[in-house]
């Protein structure tokens, strides 16, 4: 260790790094560490690259593969014993027992796990973040009922709940709240992709005027506003996509919650928001202008670690056959159609290719989540 | 503490009428599919179906369903108490195909456990006292694939790579221990370890790999504590520092943490079971979803969530004989 | 004078971090001899600490880069192998820290946590260990020792515990005793029952007495020397009343000016403009001099050495010795 120090630079204090350097904000130095850690900018640079393929599915199928992801290839894909054909130059994955493309229907997964996770997380944490945030800041009568909520939350077999929800609600095809939940068309999804095209030239500025880190963070949040516009107009994913974001957010918002909740009791303890409260500020004002800003950190620390359980729950939601509905692309869907009368034993890449993506997907999100957490608190840092 | 073990029994009560009441809602009154239906076959005449409900006990009031199903659970039923009711999908007593069940789900939540703790711990342990060793770098990098890998995925993969493919492996599915009256087929020690290894396995990994996460965290924390230092002061050597002083604040919340989801899996390792298709009490609560059988799905949810409640209580308790500081009153 | 029992020459002890070399403590010496108290004052990160827990082999060359010679008893502690430097920490020199809540281990006894210390230098059965530890227990003030003996920390009050520390710390009867920040985390009342304890103790065990602290007024009446330390270097070093009644060091004077008085006016009470510099870019010239009221051009470009006024007292400022004794009689006496 000691000969490992000794080789290590030393900074040299005349370098003109040196005002900068003092003046550096919290924020500053968690990119400039998170930067660093080459683990978590390959699992960012992964998750990029998968949200590309993602909103691109449907270019790459019409035109680099020429099928789409429900095409069957019924006589060319399958054997006459029913088998699928394996990996070859037109279908890079194989076909499925459907003779359909396994590669296309790869990439359109992604839009699944990609959407039902963020999504999940965001209706999570808005559930969370105002439910912790009025119990720990009222105390009181509001504290005990969502206390007493989330302790009875915590007492659910939550995965049991969670398939007999998807099962019964997904029965129908109004679904259990008679599909009040529909993706915007029409002139929302105009609008969609107006913001989509505002966020991305905003980031480019950002990023011309070398804020790159952020510059490339809005760019990402307009790709992925244009990847959510995509399932519109998919008849394929309307009942079942909804219904399984509602459930992860209703089983997860509790996490969340607890922990705003801890985090606010202690916050308002602390002298700034005693003085802001002594200086006769409403609670709203103490709430959205002391509070919620020094929650910022945890909230994107959770929602980090979060993404990657999401993407699990839903695969294996769809994995129990509950998720979403089966002409969707979902690689749970993809694993469990592969198990089914062990047809992967003859056909393994049915499996391999959509597990893999699943796999790595989840490792790059929990690499991202890990790289902040440690950026954060860099004395547990590996 | 007499008191307090009372009071938190009688929240216990609370909360498994609200989960039944939950469960309830959730598979009474949302669904719109008929469990009599479902029952009735393919071509069912309407007298057949109405026979059937009221069998089941579905034509009555939703209301007066809850209060039946209440009644027979608190003062017993024709198979004796509690009262689970029959199955819809073959009008068997539910609460004798949970027990008949249950061995199947404990041997995989044990062994499993056992196989994480055995893991999880020691790398955790090594991990955080040699902290940035190339040791500490590879165990956590296998630790964050290990709860990145999903279970049913990896027990594909092992499915057909060493039974399929390898041939080193047994095949899915259960075999018991001992021969009992509804055994068909192998039974004995060797043929259960060896169809019950890769379930094991594959459970194990993630939990091994949280674990092993958790417990560096914790060993890190707890070597800082100022209490470490007073310790090294003292002159103690390194070794009743760390094993005595350190692993002492360092694994009494693993404690916590194990008991919870000992009891999770208790109530059913879901995933698991389907994925190896072993005939525990996750797949049988599965099953009874997928089919609408409500009796089971009632029973089955309240078993699950009878394990954690109470675990939560045992873990309590037993959290306040490690931490002197936590008194109940 | 005396063989000194303690000498630390030119200390340095630098921790690498991501974020650059932080030098927590850049070429400090003392010396101190049995009998003696030292204070170590400064603010938090001038390496008061640091300087002391390296001196108790408790930050090693696996955390920081160390330079300097710690001689102890004719030993350097430095080149010493660790399991050596083990028998004599805890025995030889005890160390008592700030917060003793957070340093007595919380789910361990207090007798059986003193008994630990016990057995861990000297071969003795629990029960003899445990009558020398309720022994002890007794000559730092503890009532009903015994009792108390069978409880744990969370169930005594701050000051029996910083009492059991202590304890704990002299049970083997060390040379040095080492006081980190004693007081800090306890009541007025009874900072003033502690500090008096450990003067006391010092005379019955013929000790020497290290007290760090951030409070020239706490430890004033209870050190022989004091010495004042600023981002990791010594800015001076006196006779407690030298440094009391005629400090030299622009610091010294802020930190007199900061402490609270009785008789004193509200507005008397005067900090130190800004905060401490970051320890891995240190400004160029005299650490102190962004916030030195009276730095020229000198302290900007030329580091300043520690150097003797007369005898005993030294300092580090550029500024000339009648300008100190001017400034410090017409600003600092009247408002301190």
């Amino acid at each position: 260790m000691a000969q490992q120090v000794a080789s290590e630079p030393v900074v040299d204090p005349t370098e003109p790094e040196l005002g900068r350097v003092e003046g550096r904000s919290p924020t500053q130095l968690v990119w400039a560490r998170l930067r660093k850690d080459r683990y978590a900018i390959a699992g960012a640079a992964f998750i990029v690259v998968l949200t590309l393929l993602a909103v691109f599915a449907g270019f790459i199928a019409k035109y680099v593969v020429h099928h789409g992801p429900n095409e069957p290839f019924i006589f060319s894909g399958t054997a006459p014993d029913g088998i699928p054909y394996g990996p070859s130059s037109s279908f890079w994955f194989g076909h499925d027992t459907l003779g359909r493309d396994v590669f296309v229907r790869v990439l359109y997964g992604a839009r699944t796990s990609l959407i039902v996770a963020v999504v999940a997380t965001g209706i999570a944490m808005i559930i969370g973040v105002i439910l912790g945030l009025m119990a720990g800041y009222y105390r009181g009568a509001v504290d005990t009922m969502v206390s007493r909520t989330i302790d009875v939350m915590m007492s659910l077999p939550i995965l049991l709940l969670a398939i007999g929800l998807a099962a019964v609600c997904g029965s129908d095809r109004q679904g259990c709240l008679g599909g009040s939940m529909q993706w915007p068309s029409g002139p929302a999804s105009t609008a969609m992709w107006f913001v989509a095209l505002l966020l991305v030239i905003l980031g480019a500025m950002q990023w011309s005027r070398g804020k790159a880190a952020r510059g490339g963070f809005i760019i990402f949040l307009g790709l992925f506003a244009a990847l959510l516009h995509f399932p519109v107009p998919l008849p394929s994913i309307s009942p079942g996509l909804p219904l399984v974001i509602f459930i992860i957010a209703f089983v997860n918002w509790t996490y969340i919650a607890r922990i705003i909740r801890g985090q606010v009791l202690s916050l308002r303890e602390k002298e700034f928001v005693e003085s802001s409260y002594a200086t006769g500020a409403s609670d709203w004002r103490i709430m959205l202008r002391e509070i919620m800003p020094n929650l910022a950190m945890p909230i994107i620390v959770y929602s980090t670690l979060i993404i990657p359980t999401n993407i699990l729950f839903e695969a294996s939601l769809s994995f129990l056959g509950v998720g979403v509905s089966p002409e969707t692309a979902s690689w749970g869907r993809m694993i469990s159609d592969a198990s089914a009368n062990g047809i992967y034993q003859f056909a393994p890449w049915l499996m391999i290719y959509p597990g893999l993506f699943l796999f790595l997907t989840t490792f790059a999100f929990n690499l991202i989540g890990d790289g902040l957490r440690d950026a954060l608190d860099p004395r547990t840092a590996k | 503490m007499i008191r307090y073990i009372i009071r938190r029994l009688l929240w216990i009560v609370v909360v498994l009428m609200v989960v039944t009441g939950l469960t309830f809602i959730i598979f009474y009154v949302f669904p719109t599919t008929d469990p009599a239906v479902l029952a009735a076959g393919r071509n069912p005449t309407p007298q057949l179906i109405a026979q059937i409900r009221h069998i089941f006990g579905t034509d009555r009031p939703l209301f007066t369903q809850y209060l039946i199903f209440m009644k027979h659970l608190f003062l017993g039923d024709q198979y004796g108490w509690p009262g689970f009711g029959f199955s819809y999908q073959d009008l068997q007593s539910v609460k004798q195909e949970m027990y008949s069940r249950l061995p199947v789900t404990i041997s995989l939540t044990v062994g499993a456990a056992v196989i994480w703790l055995l893991m999880g711990i020691p790398i955790g342990i090594v991990s955080g006292l040699r902290r940035r060793s190339v040791a500490d770098r590879a165990s956590m990098l296998f630790a964050l694939l290990g709860v990145s890998v999903p279970i049913f995925w990896l027990g594909l993969l092992m499915l057909y790579v060493f039974w399929f493919k390898l041939g080193i492996a047994c095949s899915s599915g259960y075999v018991p221990i001992f021969k009992t009256a509804g055994t068909v087929g192998s039974y004995g020690l060797l043929p259960w370890a060896c169809h019950m290894a890769m379930p094991w396995f594959a459970l194990a990994v993630g939990y091994a790999a949280f674990y092993a996460r958790m417990v560096r965290g914790n060993i890190l924390e707890t070597m800082s504590e100022d209490y470490i230092r007073t310790a090294r002061a003292k002159g103690l050597p390194e070794r009743s520092v760390v094993f005595k002083h350190g692993l002492r604040g360092a694994l009494t919340p693993v404690v916590t943490m194990f008991g919870m989801d000992v009891a999770f899996l208790l109530g059913g390792a879901i995933i698991t079971e389907v994925t190896f298709d072993m005939q525990g009490i996750g797949l049988y609560a599965y099953r009874a979803v997928i089919n609408s059988d409500l009796p089971a799905i009632q029973a089955t949810t309240l078993l699950a969530a009878f394990f954690i409640v109470f675990a939560n209580l045992i873990v309590d308790i037993v959290y306040a004989y490690l931490d002197p500081r936590v008194r109940y009153t | 004078m005396a063989e000194p029992l303690l000498e630390v020459k030119n200390l340095k002890v630098h921790f690498p971090t991501e974020d650059g070399l932080v030098k927590a403590v850049d070429g400090v010496s003392f010396s101190i001899s049995p009998g003696e108290t030292l204070g170590i004052v400064g603010e938090s990160g001038s390496g008061k600490s640091v300087s002391m827990l390296t001196t108790m082999g408790l930050i090693t060359r696996k955390q920081a880069i160390i330079e300097g010679e710690v001689i102890f008893e004719g030993q350097d502690l430095l080149k010493l192998p660790a399991d050596e430097m083990r028998t004599i920490r805890g025995a030889k020199m005890g160390m008592v820290f700030q917060d003793p809540m957070s340093s007595l281990h919380p789910f361990f006894k207090v007798g059986d946590q003193i008994v630990e210390a016990i057995r861990a230098h000297q071969n003795l059965s629990k029960k003899q260990a445990m009558e020398q530890a309720i022994d002890m227990l007794r000559r730092v003030g503890i009532p009903r020792p015994d009792e108390r003996a069978n409880q744990y920390p969370h169930e005594f009050s701050g000051g029996m515990r910083q009492r059991a520390m202590i304890a704990m710390a002299l049970v083997l009867n060390p040379d040095l005793l080492i006081a980190d920040e004693p007081t800090t985390a306890l009541d007025v009342t009874v900072q003033a029952q502690i500090l008096d304890l450990i003067s006391r103790l010092k005379d019955e065990f013929n000790a020497a007495v290290v007290i760090i602290t951030h409070d020239l007024g706490v430890v004033a009446e209870h050190c022989d020397d004091i010495q004042v330390m600023y981002a990791g270097k010594a800015v001076e070093f006196g006779a407690s009343r030298d440094i009391y009644y005629s400090a030299h060091h622009p610091y010294t004077w802020g930190l007199l000016q900061s402490i609270a008085r009785l008789d004193a006016d509200v507005d008397r009470l005067r900090p130190i403009k800004g905060l401490p510099p970051s320890l891995i870019f240190l400004p160029r010239g005299c650490s102190f001099n962004p916030r030195c009221p009276y730095a020229f051009d000198r302290c900007r470009q030329e580091e300043p050495e520690l150097v003797p006024a007369n005898g005993h007292h030294a300092s580090a400022c550029h500024l000339a010795l009648a300008d100190k004794e001017r400034i410090f009689k017409e600003e600092v006496a009247l408002t301190s």
